[in-house]
């Protein structure tokens, strides 16, 4: 079983505000869950490498080139059209704006 | 000639045929999401007006004599979780209940090139966490098969669209089951592409290395037009990939099936294993040879993804601050916050359900510090453990048999307060995931009116093979 203090130490780093309510709940839930992941402990991994993701995956890079749009290209009718980047739309998402930058609260 | 039955080559022959119009057939479908919406509850908003616009235009294109693409005209069903420019979308969660898509996902300008006709977007689990779509903040989405049972989930909403006839095809997305169980629940096949098949780019992440888009239809050729319209690298999603198989032929008398007998074992439902086995029977009496096979660390599959998934949201949903979209706690007027830890605080207490501040909570658990390596580390050496059993079964044989769900679709509210009973509901799917493979969910029988899905998982990239081994016990 997992403490009360635990739980409110993680919901801290998870930045969820949490009633006592809430706190006392998922100190119960989270201990069943994790009493079921104790599992694990049973598999004997040594040697055993870690995978990430399932399909190897490796860098990639843009090419070291100008991102001008080339005037007058012409795209095949299979391939999609440029996108552009909808920075507008973006910002009316934002709660809180000023001179086209976000806005937030003083840190300190 | 009813066309609201029509699968998608049908339509696409009617179409050119002009036995009937693109009008027409968008607005059967949308009289019908009028009619039965109000009790599935499979979509949470419909796209009607542009719908329609979009279908006269067609009607205008095949007029003109020009040439039709095989999706266009077909109306379709988006879940949630999927960005389409212009229209909300929510991920069935109130930290994103006003928030309107800014741009297409990948394969929503894949669909719109070719001309398909979006009807509106599907309901799911909160950010696609959880195996009911109970978990959605706007409520829950009903089984068209008996409405007093879930659809499975999290694709539930598009499960039901398709299943309840409401839309011709769907998108889901999968990460640990949820394209494959909601089929298997509603009847319809869903597919789930190899990881890196189909770009992510424009899916709300929930875990990155697990996610995967793929279609849900009512006919196995469907799935394969659609799956074929969606798939390939995009540059805009660094871990999709090209496939390079494609079109795979083979003979029925050289198809090898694997049968893994740690997928028949306890809390299987007796009455879902006879269908699944009977289903298995009639594969051996069309030719296909099928044989037992092991794959040993079945049993940790899902704890093994009850930490990797929570800790790659826990990560994920961290983008959620109340800054830069999504419910912010510094709109609330009679809010007391101060700094800016508050905001963050406020929000994300408020903004998200239940369950996904119980996955993120886990996931923070499992990365912090002093549990990194028992948990998070750990979870990632058994991952190879089953991939490496995955990759000896498939040296021997094309494809994996097993069912898709362990139980019937359940009464709704019979799961929700246990939220451990509700993972255990994932315990034959989320295995795929881990490996990266692909794998269908095809239904082979009901128990009374309730369906039951055979999952089909393949090597991966090999989604065409799976997809005519799913053909098959069709055309018999």
């Amino acid at each position: 079983m997992i403490s009360k203090e635990e739980v409110k130490h993680i919901a801290k780093l998870a930045r969820l505000g949490l009633t006592e309510k809430e706190i006392a709940k998922y100190q119960k839930e989270l201990s069943s869950i994790l009493d079921y992941i104790e599992k694990l402990k049973e598999v004997d991994v040594s040697g055993v490498g870690p995978t990430s993701h399932s399909v190897l995956v490796e860098n990639v890079m843009r090419g070291d080139e100008s991102q001008k749009p080339k005037a007058k290209t012409i795209y095949p009718p299979t391939a999609l059209p440029p996108r552009q980047a909808p920075r507008q739309k973006l910002l009316e998402l934002a709660p809180e704006t000023k001179d086209g930058y976000l806005k937030v609260k003083s840190i300190l | 000639m009813e066309i609201a039955k029509l699968t998608i080559s049908q339509i696409h022959k009617g179409l050119k045929k002009k036995d009937f119009s693109a009008l027409e057939l968008c607005k059967t479908y949308l009289d019908k999401i009028k009619e039965k919406n109000k009790e599935i509850f499979a979509f949470l908003v419909t796209n009607g007006d542009l719908a329609l616009s979009r279908a006269k235009e067609i009607d205008n294109m095949i007029s003109a004599g020009e040439e039709l693409p095989t999706l266009a005209g077909i109306p379709c069903a988006i879940k949630d979780n999927i960005l389409v420019e212009d229209i909300p979308c929510t991920a069935g969660s109130r930290i994103l209940e006003n928030y309107i898509a800014p741009y297409d996902a990948t394969v929503i300008r894949k669909l719109k090139n070719q001309n398909a006709i979006i009807l509106g977007k599907t309901n799911l689990d909160e950010f696609a966490m959880g195996s009911s779509t109970e978990n959605s903040a706007f409520g829950p989405t009903r089984n068209p098969n008996d409405l007093t049972r879930v659809p499975g989930g999290s694709s539930g909403g598009s499960a039901a669209a398709v299943a309840g006839g409401l839309s011709v095809f769907a998108l889901g997305s999968d990460t640990g089951g949820s394209i494959r169980q909601p089929s298997s629940f509603c009847g319809t096949i869903g597919l789930k592409p190899t990881y890196g098949a189909v770009s992510r780019y424009g899916l709300i992440a929930f875990a990155s290395s697990l996610d995967q888009i793929g279609p849900i239809a009512k006919t196995v050729e469907d799935c394969q037009i659609v799956f074929n319209a969606i798939k390939g690298k995009d540059e805009l999603d660094s871990t999709s990939v090209e496939s390079k198989i494609s079109n795979f032929k083979f003979q029925i008398s050289n198809l090898r099936i694997g049968v893994p007998k740690e997928y028949f074992i306890q809390g299987i439902d007796p009455e879902v294993e006879k269908v699944i086995k009977q289903a298995i029977k009639k594969y051996e009496e069309l030719g296909v040879k099928i044989e037992e096979v092991s794959l040993p660390h079945t049993e940790y599959a899902l704890p093994c993804y009850y930490i990797i998934a929570p800790s790659e949201a826990s990560a994920n949903l961290a983008r959620y601050d109340g800054i830069k979209y999504g419910y912010s706690e510094t709109r609330n007027p009679k809010s007391k916050i101060k700094s800016l830890l508050d905001v963050y605080l406020e929000s994300r207490g408020e903004g998200f359900g239940a369950e996904v501040r119980r996955r993120i909570m886990l996931g923070t658990y499992a990365l912090s510090a002093g549990y990194y390596e028992a948990y998070y580390l750990k979870a990632q050496k058994v991952r190879t453990l089953i991939k490496n059993d995955f990759e000896r079964v498939f040296k021997k044989v094309d494809a994996v048999f097993t069912p898709v769900s362990p139980f019937l679709p359940f009464k709704i509210g019979e799961k929700i307060k246990d939220p451990l009973s509700m993972y255990l509901v994932d315990i034959y799917t989320v295995s795929v995931n881990l490996v990266g493979a692909p794998a269908l969910s095809l239904p082979v029988g009901k128990i009374g009116n309730l369906p039951v899905g055979l999952q089909i998982i393949g090597r991966p990239f090999e989604e065409d093979k799976i997809l005519e081994i799913g053909k098959l016990y069709g055309n018999n």
